[in-house]
C-alpha cells in the first residue's frame, strides 16, 4: 500500500486562473442521479462483502428496487419540471435489465456515464486487464443502446485499484466524479492523456445525507441550499462547480419528494447558474482552462514546492 | 440496517478469476424470478371504495423481544444490546405491550379510525391472552409475525427449524383466535430462499417484507402466488426514532409529506395505499404519542382516505386485476 498515489498536485485557491462558466455563469450546477442494479447474489469479491446479512437480504435489495420500479419517474418528473438534465451514473448491465429507463433518459437528452457493469461488482484486486474490461465494456455497450461515448467515470460502489486513473484516461474518458478535492474542476495526474477531476459530491450525496447522517427530509432541502448559496457567493471570484448526486431509492421515496422538489425550485430560480451536465462541464473546462490550469501548476510548484 | 457494510480489508494477494467478469442474470427484468419487473406507472389505475383516493392502512406491530435473543444471524431493530440479562432494553420493548399499545388505540379511535392491521409475535398472544381478545374485539384484523423477534427467518438457518417456526406460528395465531390467517410479515423483514414459499404452503395470501413497490404485486412461490403488500418501511416509527433517531416533529414531517404526495400522485395515476406502521414500544411513549396523533388527525382531516385493513385492501386491489 502506498501513502498517497499522487492523483494531483496541489494549487491553492487563492493560485487558481479565474473561472467563468458561459454566459459569465458564477456557478454550474449538474445533477448526477445513480441509476444502479444491485445483484440479489453476486460473485465475491475478496475486499468488499456485497450485502451486510445473509442473502437473499431483501431488505436493500428491495430497497434499491424501489427506485427503478418507482423511483426514478418521480425524480425525472421533478428534474422535468425545472428543465434540469440528468448526467446519469449508471450501472451498466442496466441497459438490458430496464430498457425502459434508458429509454425515457435518451428522450430527455440525459448524459450517461459509467458505474461499473453492476454496483455489486468491485474493482478491488482486479488487474489492469480486468479493469479495463470493465471500461471497456461500459463504452461499447452505453454506444450501443444511447449512441452516446460515455465521457465520465464513478467506480462501481466507488472501489477503485491505484490504476483506474492511468486507465480511464488511456481509453480517453474525460473526468472522473471520484475524487472529493475541490469545488472547481482540477487536472488528474495520469501516465498518458490529459484527465481532469469535476466536483461530485459526497456531502450533497443523498444516501449520505440520509443513510450516515441521517437527516430527514426538510434538513436535507436546506443542506442543499446552504451547499447551493455559499458557492454561488464564492462564484463571485471564480466559478465553482455545485454537484448533486442522487439515487432514486433514496430521494424518490414519497416522503422525501417535496424536499428535492423545494431545493432544486430554489436552485433553478437563480440567474448567474449554469445548469449543465457532467460532460458539458468537462468539456468547457478542457477548451477553456486545462492549459491555464496546467501553467498555474507549474508556476506554483516552481515556486513553492521543493 | 440500509446500506451494505464497508469494510476496510487487507489485500493479501488475492485475485479475481473470469467468472467475476461473466454475468449470468444480464438480460432484460429482474435477476431472480420472483416476480416480474414493472413499472408503477404504467400499471392500471386502482379505484378505492367511494373513489378515495388513498387507502390508509394503519399497521401495528405487538412484538416480544427475549432477554436471549442470539446475535446471530444478527438483532432485530429494538433487540437487547447489553449484557445478559438486558432488562433495560427487554422492559422497554415490553412497555409498548402493557401501556403503549393502548396510548395508541386511544390515538386511533379519536382519530375516527376503525380499521387496523395488527402483526403479533405469537408469544405476545401466548403470555398477554387479553391483547388477543382486545384486538378480536376490536374487529381489528390479525397477521403473523413470527414467534417472537428472535426467531428470523434466514439463510443459514434449515429448512425444517424455518418451517416449524412459520408453520407454529402461523397455527398458534389460527388456533387461538379461530380465524383464517390472511397476512403475514417475517420479523426484522428478514427472509431466506424459501420464506415466501414457507409462508404461501400455509394458506397465507399477502405478505409485508418486501419494500420495493408502493402498490401489491404478485410474487411467485412454489405453492402460488402471494400478493406482496407495500408495508411501510422507512417512516415507521420505529425506524424514524430508533435508526434514524429522529425528532418527534420529523416523524410528522415525513408522514404528512408522504400522504400528499401520494395524494397528488393520484391525480395523474390511480389509487395509492398509504400505510403507517406503529411500534408501541415507540409511539406509545407519552412524548411521542402526540406526535402519532397528530399524523392520525392529519388524515382523518381528508376526504380522500379510506381506511381498510391489509386484507381488504388487498382484495380490492386484486378484484381490479
Amino acid at each position: 500500500m502506498k501513502k498517497d498515489l499522487k492523483l494531483y498536485d496541489y494549487l491553492p485557491w487563492d493560485h487558481r486562473p479565474k473561472l467563468r462558466w458561459p454566459n459569465g455563469a458564477k456557478l454550474a450546477f449538474w445533477v448526477a442521479p445513480n441509476i444502479e442494479y444491485y445483484e440479489i447474489d453476486p460473485p465475491s469479491n475478496p475486499l468488499r462483502t456485497p450485502w451486510a446479512k445473509p442473502i437473499p437480504d431483501i431488505v436493500p435489495y428491495s430497497e434499491r428496487d424501489h427506485g427503478n420500479r418507482v423511483g426514478h419517474w418521480r425524480m425525472m418528473e421533478v428534474m422535468d419540471k425545472y428543465g434540469v438534465r440528468g448526467s446519469i451514473s449508471l450501472s451498466v448491465a442496466l441497459l438490458d435489465h430496464h430498457p425502459e429507463i434508458i429509454e425515457a433518459c435518451k428522450d430527455r437528452d440525459w448524459e450517461f456515464f459509467s458505474h461499473g457493469i453492476y454496483n455489486t461488482r468491485y474493482s478491488y484486486t482486479m488487474t489492469q486487464e480486468q479493469e479495463l474490461k470493465i471500461i471497456d465494456d461500459s463504452i461499447e455497450n452505453v454506444e450501443k443502446h444511447t449512441g452516446q461515448r460515455i465521457a465520465g467515470y464513478l467506480a462501481p460502489a466507488l472501489t477503485h485499484t491505484e490504476k483506474t486513473m492511468d486507465l480511464l484516461a488511456k481509453r480517453g474518458i474525460l473526468y472522473t466524479c471520484d475524487l472529493f478535492i475541490d469545488d472547481q474542476p482540477f487536472p488528474v495526474n495520469v501516465k498518458e492523456g490529459k484527465f481532469i477531476s469535476i466536483p461530485y459530491s459526497l456531502e450533497m450525496n443523498d444516501i449520505i445525507v440520509y443513510n450516515s447522517y441521517m437527516m430527514p427530509p426538510r434538513h436535507y432541502a436546506k443542506m442543499l441550499k446552504a451547499n447551493f448559496d455559499r458557492l454561488l457567493l464564492d462564484g463571485e471570484n471564480s466559478g465553482t462547480v455545485m454537484c448533486i448526486p442522487l439515487h432514486a431509492y433514496a430521494v424518490a421515496q414519497g416522503h422525501r419528494l417535496a424536499a428535492f422538489d423545494d431545493a432544486l425550485k430554489y436552485i433553478t430560480s437563480h440567474k448567474d447558474v449554469w445548469v449543465a451536465t457532467g460532460k458539458e462541464i468537462a468539456e468547457y473546462f478542457y477548451t477553456n482552462y486545462y492549459d491555464e490550469y496546467i501553467s498555474a501548476i507549474d508556476n506554483f510548484n516552481n515556486k513553492y514546492m521543493r | 440496517m440500509s446500506r451494505p457494510p464497508i469494510e476496510q480489508k487487507e489485500n493479501k494477494g488475492e485475485t479475481l478469476n473470469e467468472d467475476y467478469f461473466i454475468y449470468p442474470h444480464r438480460s432484460y427484468g429482474m435477476d431472480h424470478d420472483r416476480y416480474k419487473w414493472s413499472l408503477l406507472k404504467d400499471r392500471k389505475p386502482i379505484i378505492w371504495p367511494s373513489e378515495k383516493k388513498i387507502a390508509l392502512w394503519i399497521n401495528i406491530a405487538l412484538e416480544f423481544f427475549p432477554l436471549n435473543m442470539p446475535a446471530k444471524p444478527f438483532k432485530a431493530l429494538g433487540g437487547t444490546v447489553t449484557s445478559y440479562p438486558d432488562l433495560r432494553h427487554f422492559t422497554l420493548r415490553d412497555y409498548g405491550n402493557r401501556i403503549g399499545f393502548f396510548r395508541v388505540s386511544n390515538a386511533i379511535a379519536s382519530a375516527g379510525f376503525k380499521n387496523v392491521t395488527v402483526a403479533l409475535n405469537s408469544e405476545v398472544a401466548e403470555r398477554y391472552p387479553y391483547l388477543l381478545e382486545y384486538v378480536t374485539q376490536k374487529n381489528w384484523e390479525i397477521i403473523g409475525h413470527g414467534i417472537n423477534m428472535s426467531h428470523l427467518s434466514y439463510t443459514g438457518l434449515d429448512y425444517k427449524n424455518e418451517d416449524e417456526n412459520i408453520t407454529s406460528a402461523i397455527e398458534y395465531l389460527e388456533k387461538i383466535s379461530n380465524k383464517k390467517l390472511k397476512g403475514w410479515w417475517s420479523p426484522s423483514r428478514s427472509e431466506s430462499w424459501d420464506t415466501p414459499d414457507i409462508i404461501a404452503k400455509n394458506g397465507i395470501e399477502y405478505f409485508c417484507d418486501w419494500i420495493n413497490d408502493d402498490m401489491p404485486y404478485e410474487f411467485r412461490t412454489s405453492n402460488g402466488n402471494l400478493i406482496a403488500m407495500p408495508h411501510q418501511h422507512w417512516i415507521s416509527d420505529a425506524m424514524c426514532y430508533l435508526h434514524y433517531k429522529h425528532k418527534e416533529q420529523d416523524f410528522i414531517d415525513q408522514a404528512i409529506d408522504q400522504f400528499n404526495f401520494l395524494l397528488q400522485e393520484t391525480k395523474k395515476q390511480g389509487g395509492r395505499i398509504m400505510a403507517i406502521t406503529i411500534h408501541p414500544w415507540a409511539s406509545g411513549q407519552p412524548h411521542r404519542i402526540k406526535a402519532l396523533e397528530s399524523v392520525l388527525n392529519y388524515f382523518a382531516e381528508s376526504n380522500e382516505v379510506w381506511n381498510a385493513n391489509g386484507y381488504e385492501i388487498m382484495q380490492h386491489w386484486k378484484k381490479q386485476q
